[in-house]
């Protein structure tokens, strides 16, 4: 047996070593022994971005939590419209048209609309709340929405920011949000 | 020596409202700063693929780059978005998302065992799993099941001048500067992103959704 063969034969022994070791330690990964059981209960939730924050008092923010959506208007539509009366003391209308009490019972059932059929985006000036993109200027709307009065034009400084996007591109393939800085 | 402590408190917990508000932020004490703290939450229709929608939450807002690297998903914690599709303001449908070992597993849209603030895993749903990206590392995903998941470090999708809106709401401005300055700008979440056909969901045109967390018992 020359030195060739010997490498050989100790490089086959080798394979048939990690061969052997790896397909025993895969066997755990092919049926993987995950623990999905037990009970959970509910911690936070959220539905349009911002409302919780701006229209909930601070000693009810835990209990709006804890409310089912088909609980939520019959809860807290009374105090989001208060807390818009107390935000813009001269609200009339706003540019969907709606009163102080039609736009808060909106408001009031915390969940995102989303279409299935159009343009999904939380405003652009055609389509309304039929879903939230992520360069949607979600915070523009809401002020707008608040402050803009029945044609947008109220509150001048008021009724945006003036950050109309990410500090980071969005990418069109997934899953679409920038990496991290 | 009372009035410069008091000052101080003062000064504290308004540096705490600022740390602990984004869109959805300041929300719920009793979780802020936690893994259940859902900072934001997005649907929309898949850039990719029309037959699709996208559901993704940001959990543990305002994480600093250097805070990032060692962030990680709380394994207590049940992410889910929940469906409406017949304007009941009820879940027909939900899409539940765990953290196991490093592992993200997705699983749904399926019918919930129970709607309402108590879940149980419906393990048996079509299901996809996916290593948990690490920071600093391309995204790793998958797709099973024609579901699509990540899950990792995000750059914060979330933009506003939320100083200059505090500053409103205490007296202190009277209105927004221009240009304002983002408060997230630079700063991370921990994303979890799941891809699903819009057949899966229910024949309705418009749906009413949103997220959860919800810790184990």
């Amino acid at each position: 047996m020359n030195l060739k063969n010997i490498f050989f034969f100790a490089s086959l022994l080798i394979s048939v070593f990690f061969l052997t070791s790896c397909s025993d330690q895969e066997d755990p990964v092919v049926t993987p022994n995950v623990d999905f059981s037990g009970s959970y209960a509910l911690s936070d939730q959220m539905g349009r971005p911002a409302i919780n924050t701006v229209f909930v008092s601070d000693d009810r923010k835990d209990q709006f939590n804890e409310t089912e959506p088909s609980d939520m208007a019959a809860g807290f539509s009374a105090a989001f419209e208060s807390r818009l009366l107390a935000l813009n003391p001269n609200y009339t209308t706003n540019a969907l048209g709606l009163d102080a009490t039609t736009f808060t019972s909106v408001l009031a059932s915390d969940v995102l609309n989303v279409s299935t059929q159009g343009k999904t985006t939380f405003f652009d000036g055609t389509n309304v709340l039929t879903g939230r993109a992520l360069a949607d200027d979600v915070i523009d709307v809401e002020l707008l929405l608040i402050f803009g009065g029945p044609d947008g034009s109220s509150n001048s400084g008021l009724t945006s920011d003036n950050v109309d996007a990410n500090d980071k591109p969005f990418s069109t393939t997934f899953p679409y949000l920038a990496s991290p800085w | 020596m009372k009035k410069i402590a008091g000052i101080t408190t003062g000064l504290i917990l308004a540096g705490l409202a600022l740390f602990f508000m984004s869109a959805d932020h300041i929300d719920a004490p009793s979780v802020a700063g936690s893994g259940a703290d859902i900072t934001d939450y997005y649907a929309f229709e898949s850039p990719r693929n029309s037959n699709n929608l996208v559901f993704t939450a940001s959990l543990q807002g305002l994480l600093s780059p250097a805070a990032t690297g060692s962030a990680t998903f709380d394994e207590s914690v049940l992410l889910e978005f929940k469906i409406d599709n017949d304007q009941d303001l009820i879940e027909d449908m939900v899409i539940q998302a765990v953290v196991r070992d490093g592992k993200v597993y997705a699983f749904g849209p399926t019918t919930p065992n129970q709607t309402g603030g108590a879940s149980t895993i419906n393990s048996d749903a079509p299901s996809v799993s996916a290593d948990v990206t690490p920071y600093g590392s391309t995204a790793i995903i998958n797709t099973a099941n024609g579901i699509s998941v990540f899950a990792g470090p995000r750059d914060d999708p979330f933009f506003f001048d939320l100083g200059a809106y505090q500053a409103i709401l205490g007296g202190m401005a009277s209105g927004f500067n221009d240009p304002g300055v983002d408060t997230f700008a630079g700063t991370n979440v921990m994303s979890i992103v799941i891809e699903v056909p819009k057949s899966s969901l229910g024949n309705a045109a418009m749906l009413n959704t949103w997220a959860t967390t919800k810790v184990r018992l």
